[in-house]
């Protein structure tokens, strides 16, 4: 039945919600916050539970044409207006254009005595008021649990706050009430989550070895999915940024496109076509094998075709890099001028590992490359565990997948260990991976590389030498010596050796045919004189034969007439015929 | 005061009494209905309903509820009992 349908469809359709425009946020609540009612944000001092408000109003007046009116019980409103101009926030100017009313609820405590009973419809007229003035739909009560410290009576408190929060969802307003969270088994000092129960979402800001984290979490929506895990944000000149991806979204799409890596013959090793677009791969290598070279080289290569590109550098300034490539024949400064190729440089004790992550989101987001590269990424370990970075890593791979995003990581594997051990193990989430070796043989070292893994193609197992020229990385001919590959002076002899013996092949090739020459011709000649000598003798015998046959014919011809002249008594033949007959010889 | 409730009703009454007992002559009231003039709320600071002001003397002293607890409102008033 159609009625039976809508109610299992996801509650997003049947529980309207305001849009907050806070970056992240409008995703993991499938929409913004529930319309209409009050949602509310817990945290200790600092998380951010202000700055919250206060977007959430900016923007619901600025972007979706909906005034709001933030009471604050706690700072005053040139506080407030000093706080927000951080985050490029102008409330002045919204409230001179009557798309923000700011009130702030200021009662000292010790100029107060009670006498009787009492209402807060002192407050409930200042909000009305303010509501009308600007025609609001959204309200920010920042934080109201402020006049349990200032007001003298809890119970008559409560039961205000409740008719309060009656009142606000009677006018649909949209609101947001903050609370500070003192405890960590309690949301709020004084219990108000009672009346709040629609939403509820927990800011949290800690400090582990010296780098600060923000996390939010949605605790509750009431007739609503949304993304339960913790998300980490930061708050920087734009406002408050989430990051809404968790690491348990697994359905992207594979792209079937193949991509050139920039240089030729590794492209051959890759099943002749190169990488797969949208794919993830790993360079690992130690130290000065040529890791950014190779990330460069498919850099270059993506610009030359259009794409965007950008590069994380956490080791190398930005122009330290551009220098180094230039030295292997990579000009990578044209394309920054062009603006397809954008450096984003920090050094990674700068922040925590979510704010890289946060950072390496927004700036994706608002750049939309098709590449994206990452050089390195075990510096990361720098600001936090193996696993934590090996968690970002996999929600980072997550989201470059979904929008499709080829991603290149540089990895520095600490020397002396095994070559495909690396820090971070974060090689399962790969879908390529090359190792850069430093082979020693001979007292030399020489630089090659191999395909380990490459899902999904058909690729060379060849440990492959390359060296890194003045017109970019050269990967070279391969040569197997009976110990395995050669490299480097080995391989030049081998290269000669190799040259001499098929060269001295050659020449006895040529003596082999001109004998052979030779036997034809001889075998040629004497078989021209065999064929004059069987002539020769053919005729003579040739010439017997028809000898001895004209004999025979006349033998027979003598022998007839003798019979005849025998027989001639009888025939006109006689003497006479027999004398003809011997005449006519 | 904001509009005419039992509590406000009850709180003019309270005042009133009061101030003849113990003010005669000395006092001026003024009721302000936050209803007719709600930003006065706001410049005051008035949260609680009803909510009496002593503006003079300085400092300023505020007393909130029905005043039924005249102790507490001449406490608060800080006015002597006259004697």
């Amino acid at each position: 039945m159609a009625q039976k349908k809508k109610a299992s469809q996801p509650s997003s359709k049947t529980l309207p919600k305001a849009a907050t425009g806070i970056q992240g946020l409008d995703e993991i609540t499938l929409g913004g916050l529930p319309r209409g009612r009050p949602t509310l944000i817990s945290g200790g001092a600092g998380s951010g539970k202000t700055l919250f408000g206060l977007e959430f109003l900016v923007r619901g007046a600025t972007q979706y044409n909906e005034p709001g009116v933030f009471m604050s019980f706690e700072e005053s409103i040139p506080d407030l207006t000093k706080n927000a101009a951080s985050l490029g926030f102008d409330l002045a100017r919204l409230a001179a254009d009557k798309k923000l009313f700011l009130d702030h609820v200021l009662i000292t405590r010790s100029e107060i005595s009670e006498s009787g009973e009492y209402d807060l419809d002192g407050l409930f007229i200042r909000i009305a008021d303010a509501v009308e003035r600007v025609g609001a739909r959204r309200v920010v009560l920042d934080t109201i649990e402020s006049l349990f410290s200032e007001l003298p009576n809890p119970g008559i408190l409560r039961a205000e706050i409740r008719r309060l929060f009656g009142w606000l969802k009677e006018k649909g307003l949209t609101t947001v009430i903050t609370a500070e969270r003192d405890r960590p088994d309690r949301l709020t000092r004084h219990g108000i989550e009672e009346f709040v129960s629609d939403c509820v979402i927990v800011l949290d800001h800690r400090i582990r070895e010296e780098i600060s984290t923000r996390r939010l979490r949605v605790v509750k929506y009431r007739g609503s999915t949304h993304g339960t895990n913790e998300y980490p944000f930061l708050i920087d000149e734009q406002g408050i940024s989430v990051l809404p991806i968790s690491s348990l979204g697994l359905d992207h799409a594979a792209p079937a496109e193949r991509i050139s890596s920039g240089i030729a013959r590794l492209d051959g090793m890759l099943g002749g076509k190169g990488f797969y677009r949208g794919s993830s791969i790993l360079i690992s290598g130690t130290s000065g094998t040529g890791k950014t070279s190779v990330a460069a080289h498919f850099v270059d290569a993506a610009c030359r075709r259009g794409e965007r590109c950008l590069f994380f550098a956490f080791e190398e300034s930005p122009r330290q890099i551009v220098r180094n490539m230039r030295s292997v024949g990579i000009d990578l400064q044209p394309w920054v001028r062009k603006g397809l190729l954008l450096f984003q440089a920090a050094r990674p004790t700068y922040g925590g590992i979510e704010e890289h992550l946060l950072v390496t989101h927004k700036r994706i987001s608002s750049f939309q490359p098709s590449v994206v590269v990452v050089d390195p990424v075990t510096n990361l370990i720098m600001v936090s565990t193996a696993n934590e970075v090996r968690s970002m890593l996999t929600r980072l791979v997550d989201f470059l997948k979904t929008q499709g995003i080829t991603s290149i990581f540089t990895s520095l594997t600490a020397g002396g260990g095994p070559l495909e051990a690396s820090e971070v193990d974060v090689s399962s989430l790969m879908d390529t991976w090359l190792v850069l070796v430093s082979i020693e043989v001979g007292g030399e070292r020489n630089r090659a590389l191999y395909v380990l893994k490459s899902r999904g193609m058909e690729h060379s197992n060849q440990i492959r030498e390359f060296l890194l020229t003045d017109d970019g990385l050269r990967l070279l001919d391969v040569y197997l010596g009976p110990q395995g590959v050669l490299t480097g002076s080995a391989r030049l002899s081998q290269e000669e050796r190799e040259k001499t013996a098929d060269m001295s092949r050659r020449q006895e090739l040529e003596s082999h045919r001109r004998e052979l020459e030779r036997e034809r011709r001889t075998f040629e000649a004497r078989m021209d004189t065999l064929r004059a000598e069987h002539e020769a003798e053919e005729e003579r015998i040739q010439q017997t034969i028809s000898e001895s046959e004209s004999l025979g014919k006349e033998l027979l011809q003598a022998r007839g007439q003798m019979v005849r002249s025998r027989k001639a008594d009888s025939s006109p033949y006689k003497k006479e015929g027999g004398a003809k007959t011997a005449n006519k010889h | 005061m904001a509009g005419q409730t039992p509590k406000s009703i009850r709180a003019f009454a309270n005042l009133k009494v009061l101030c003849e007992e113990h003010l005669k002559g000395r006092y001026r009231i003024e009721v302000i209905d936050l209803m007719e003039n709600p930003q006065l709320a706001r410049g005051d600071q008035i949260v609680a309903v009803p909510t009496l002001i002593r503006k003079l003397p300085q400092p300023v002293r505020k007393i909130i509820g029905d005043l039924s607890d005249s102790v507490q409102v001449l406490v608060g008033l800080d006015v002597r009992k006259e004697d």
